[in-house]
């Protein structure tokens, strides 16, 4: 495969980011997402901060891509800020505008929020963007294996994840071409009325489906060519190992969860 | 219509980590009704190149030039409808693009969308049907319930029937059996001469370009790497070896025979029996 095409959001790198063991990086994500919400004073917010930040900086991920990533992101920030200076009505009213008072709660729940927000997307991009999906499935397939005792499918959850996440980048591919062929026939996807515009998608929907389908069955045909029959003794390629350095990332976390705890305010 | 470009260089995807340049100031001219060969390694841009013919790729730098309408970041044409109605193109693979109930119905898809009417298209239809070598029983058929390679002739009926004023064929013959494929090329040929188009043909074959094209541009990591007359370009074994790409069949014969009996015979693209008459003189002449 062509390595210079997109593949998912994965950056590839060498940096110790992306060798982390994905399970130690899931782990640690979701500890992390779990314990935003426990933040509530400026140092315990700066624990956060500062844990987040470098991360994005040891994984040599060009800060411009992220920030270019998050652009969707900003506007829902920016929003939520707003929102909360307007309708929070809590502390004392630090300066009006017209008929808008606006309270010195508003404006730290509305910093608040777009903080833990921002957090929460930053981490979990840099997630995606240091992992590759085969990686992040082989970790959850793990994750899950004790789910195997209630009878859960996780081998097959687990496959049909990764065959998916293989295929995206190929249906993007192809969706790019098969529109590129389509306007080359004068098909107009951007501008005329909504109706004209929905009746554009038919030519392309159609084959993009016709290929789907068609490597659906070329992979299944391939797949059972090669003996596989799920699951059961099935060794793996990729083994998952911990190594020293994911101990040490857990035990730096720990530290930082162990500031937090200590820096919020209990009342 | 005449096509130029001016140090034409397109980036896909800019300022991301998978930035990557897949030209790089390019710049040739193409005359109108001239048969342009493409010829490049794999990846080296001949796809992007062509994409920029009718706008569906406008350059990251230079000016892209068809005829009248010119395409650059700053400067684009304002009915690219109408350019596209007079460039088509072939994709490579084309019968990816089919998706009517009837081949009647996809091949009448490009010419309805430029507005021909009704009773042109079936006009067209008729003549080209029979044109690309399909039976025209085909007609009320599902486009998908043919052969690889009718598909292939309805996708190509399909661009043909907007009746366009160049023609862009990316590797049209590709995965088709040597038969089909020469039918293919004779057909666009003769189309070629008969309508006067002015035809760019990327092609991985050699033999394609010695016989059709009068002008061959060789591409080599997105730059031009070599361009001129088929007999100039392709008796420079050296130059085209180093970018992976072979000499013609008969260019390698006659180097083969001038190894062999030390007779000079210069390749002016003739034909088999020709260079067959030209052999007999020489080794009657020379007394080999
Ligand atoms: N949509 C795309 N995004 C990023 N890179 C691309 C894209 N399409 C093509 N490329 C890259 O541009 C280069 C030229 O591709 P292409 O024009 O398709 O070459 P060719 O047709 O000569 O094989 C290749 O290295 C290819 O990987
Ligand atoms: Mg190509």
């Amino acid at each position: 495969m062509n390595n210079s095409l997109i593949i998912g959001q994965y950056v590839p790198g060498t940096s110790i980011v992306h060798k982390l063991d994905p399970r130690t990086k899931i782990t640690i994500i979701f500890f992390y997402v779990f314990t935003v919400f426990f933040a509530n004073s400026l140092p315990s917010y700066g624990v956060l901060v500062v844990f987040a930040l470098a991360s994005m900086l040891t994984s040599r991920v060009p800060i411009r891509f992220i920030m270019k990533g998050l652009t969707p992101v900003w506007f829902l920030i920016i929003f939520t800020f707003i929102l909360h200076l307007f309708v929070t009505k809590e502390g004392t009213v630090i300066f009006d505008v017209w008929i808008f008072e606006f309270y010195s709660g508003g404006v730290i729940q509305g910093f608040a929020i777009s903080i833990r927000f921002f957090l929460l997307i930053l981490v979990t991009s840099l997630l995606t963007l240091t992992t590759t999906p085969i990686e992040i499935t082989d970790a959850i397939e793990d994750m899950l294996r004790p789910l195997n005792k209630v009878k859960f499918p996780v081998h097959e959850l687990a496959l049909m994840m990764s065959i998916s996440l293989r295929f995206i980048p190929t249906l993007m591919q192809e969706t790019d071409k098969i529109s590129r062929a389509q306007a080359s026939r004068g098909v107009d996807f951007r501008t005329g009325p909504i109706k004209d515009r929905i009746k554009a998608v038919v030519p392309l929907l159609v084959p993009l489906f016709v290929s789907a389908f068609k490597r659906a069955e070329e992979l299944a045909m391939a797949m059972e060519a090669r003996g596989y029959q799920g699951g059961e003794g099935r060794s793996k390629l990729r083994e998952l190992k911990i190594e020293l350095r994911d101990i040490m990332v857990y035990l730096l976390f720990a530290c930082v969860m162990a500031i937090l705890f200590l820096t919020r305010t209990y009342s | 219509m005449d096509i130029t470009f001016e140090n034409v260089t397109y980036i896909y995807q800019p300022n991301s980590p998978f930035e990557h340049k897949a030209l790089d100031d390019v710049s040739f001219h193409i005359e109108s009704g001239s048969f342009v060969a493409i010829i490049g390694h794999t990846g080296s841009g001949k796809s992007t190149l062509i994409s920029h013919l009718n706008g569906l790729s406008v350059p990251t730098e230079g000016i892209v030039s068809i005829g009248d309408y010119h395409l650059s970041k700053e400067d684009k044409p304002k009915n690219m409808k109408e350019l596209r109605s007079r460039v088509g193109v072939v994709f490579q693979y084309p019968e990816h693009q089919l998706f009517e109930e009837t081949v009647e119905k996809d091949i009448a898809f490009g010419p309805a969308n430029f507005d021909v009417p009704q009773d042109e298209i079936k006009k067209r239809i008729d003549a080209i049907v029979p044109a690309v070598g399909l039976p025209t029983s085909v007609l009320e058929r599902s486009p998908f319930d043919l052969s690889g390679g009718q598909m292939r002739r309805v996708a190509i009926a399909g661009v043909l029937a907007v009746k366009p004023d160049v023609l862009v064929l990316d590797e049209p013959t590709a995965g088709l059996d040597p038969r089909g494929q020469k039918e293919i090329m004779e057909m666009f040929y003769s189309l070629h001469k008969e309508q006067g188009l002015t035809t760019v043909l990327v092609t991985h074959s050699m033999e394609d370009a010695v016989k059709y094209a009068d002008h061959v541009i060789i591409l080599n990591k997105g730059s031009k790497y070599m361009e001129g007359k088929p007999e100039e370009v392709f008796t420079q074994k050296e130059s085209l070896n180093q970018v992976h790409l072979d000499v013609p069949e008969m260019v390698r014969f006659i180097n083969s025979f001038k190894e062999r009996f030390g007779e000079e015979i210069t390749f002016e693209k003739q034909t088999i029996k020709e260079l067959a008459q030209m052999i007999k003189s020489v080794v009657k002449g020379a007394k080999v």
